[in-house]
């Protein structure tokens, strides 16, 4: 069997999982995702069953994986060029899009670095220039 | 006989599919020399090569994705591989757990909730407050949770993509401003502006990509967690 085909059918079972649990548990979380997260504990399920498996970036699931993820770009523009659909949007809501994302966008940087930084172990940052 | 020829294509999935494929080769050749920069990402140069040919052959968005949705289709496998960055940092999260957890918190309710008020506050309706909510994570998640919280997917792509570029654009200048170190810089690159947030700290050191990486994935999910709440509010 081709190592790629059984990769991407891992990766769709996990998403078919997802899918099914999100409907039958009435979760409004896209199924994908609850795909991820449990791709993500399977893994580490796997690490404690047998510790001493191939690291999981050295198997073909890991590099058809990260081909994939590496290809993420091409999978944005078909949602990209919906931008057609929606002309009317930025025609009557330009100004409160526009302020919405670069308000929220600059207070999000802003407040995610100062609470990391405020709790991360000082010993091993990166040293500011001495004063 | 031409006429009739471009009649036939024009509603095959093939040619649209096709040209898909060949707007993202050249993107990505342009972006490349463009020594990656945010503004001629890839999705923004394709989408502005497609967009005019759209417009100008009369195509509609419905028959164009009725080819491109074969390569759209593959974004949810691709969320799910996510999985696997995110458990090969799995030793550099536990080592951080308290800041990357008290971060992601703070970060992913102010991402999503800062956006739908503002826009709220400037007079958008719902429609467009369900697009603006998920417009830090990255565009396969976000157009999940908008479509199921009945908002429009390619708007929050759209979104998606603009915070990117803006976030990818200013997040070196501000993080100097306050002085921050490539960990924190990296976390909040991949939590406020996702992928194309990640690929900037990946250029400042691959400490702060990882980093970036890490937030990216983690707000994912948390984002998927909060919008439907946060949004109840507003609807």
């Amino acid at each position: 069997m081709q190592p790629m085909i059984l990769s991407f059918t891992a990766l769709l079972l996990c998403q078919l999982a997802g899918e099914i649990i999100a409907r039958a548990a009435h979760i409004p979380v896209p199924g994908p995702v609850l795909g991820f997260a449990l791709l993500f504990v399977a893994l580490l399920v796997r690490d404690r069953i047998s510790p001493d498996a191939t690291p999981i970036g050295e198997t073909a699931f890991g590099g058809f994986s990260k081909m994939l993820l590496g290809s993420l770009s091409l999978l944005f523009i078909p949602a990209g060029v919906g931008i057609v659909s929606n002309f009317a949007v930025f025609r009557d809501y330009g100004l409160a899009v526009a302020v919405a994302l670069i308000g929220s966008t600059v207070l999000t940087l802003v407040l995610t670095a100062l609470v990391f930084r405020a709790l991360a172990p000082k010993h091993d940052a990166p040293q500011s220039p001495a004063p | 006989m031409t006429e009739s020829l471009w009649v036939y294509l024009a509603a095959s999935p093939l040619l649209w599919l096709t040209a898909t494929m060949v707007a993202f080769v050249i993107a990505d050749t342009i972006s490349k020399r463009c020594h990656r920069h945010p503004l001629a990402h890839p999705v923004v140069l394709a989408t502005a090569l497609l967009v005019p040919i759209l417009l100008v052959t009369g195509t509609s968005y419905e028959t164009y994705f009725n080819g491109a949705q074969f390569v759209h289709f593959l974004l949810g496998p691709a969320i799910v591989a996510l999985a696997i960055p995110l458990y090969e940092n799995r030793l550099v999260v536990g080592k951080a757990l308290l800041p990357i957890g008290a971060a992601l918190l703070v970060g992913s309710v102010v991402a999503s909730s800062s956006a739908v008020v503002l826009g709220w506050m400037m007079g958008a309706p719902f429609k467009i407050l369900v697009a603006l909510a998920p417009k830090s994570v990255t565009a396969g998640i976000a157009m999940g949770i908008a479509r199921e919280l009945g908002g429009e997917p390619s708007l929050a792509a759209t979104f998606v993509l603009a915070t990117g570029i803006f976030g990818g654009m200013i997040l070196l200048p501000l993080m100097k401003a306050l002085n921050m170190d490539d960990r924190a810089t990296g976390f909040a690159a991949g939590l406020a502006s996702h992928g194309l947030g990640t690929a900037v700290a990946f250029q400042l050191t691959p400490l702060a990509g990882t980093f970036a990486g890490i937030a990216m994935g983690l707000n994912g999910l948390m984002t998927a967690l909060i919008v439907p709440v946060l949004i109840r509010f507003f609807s």
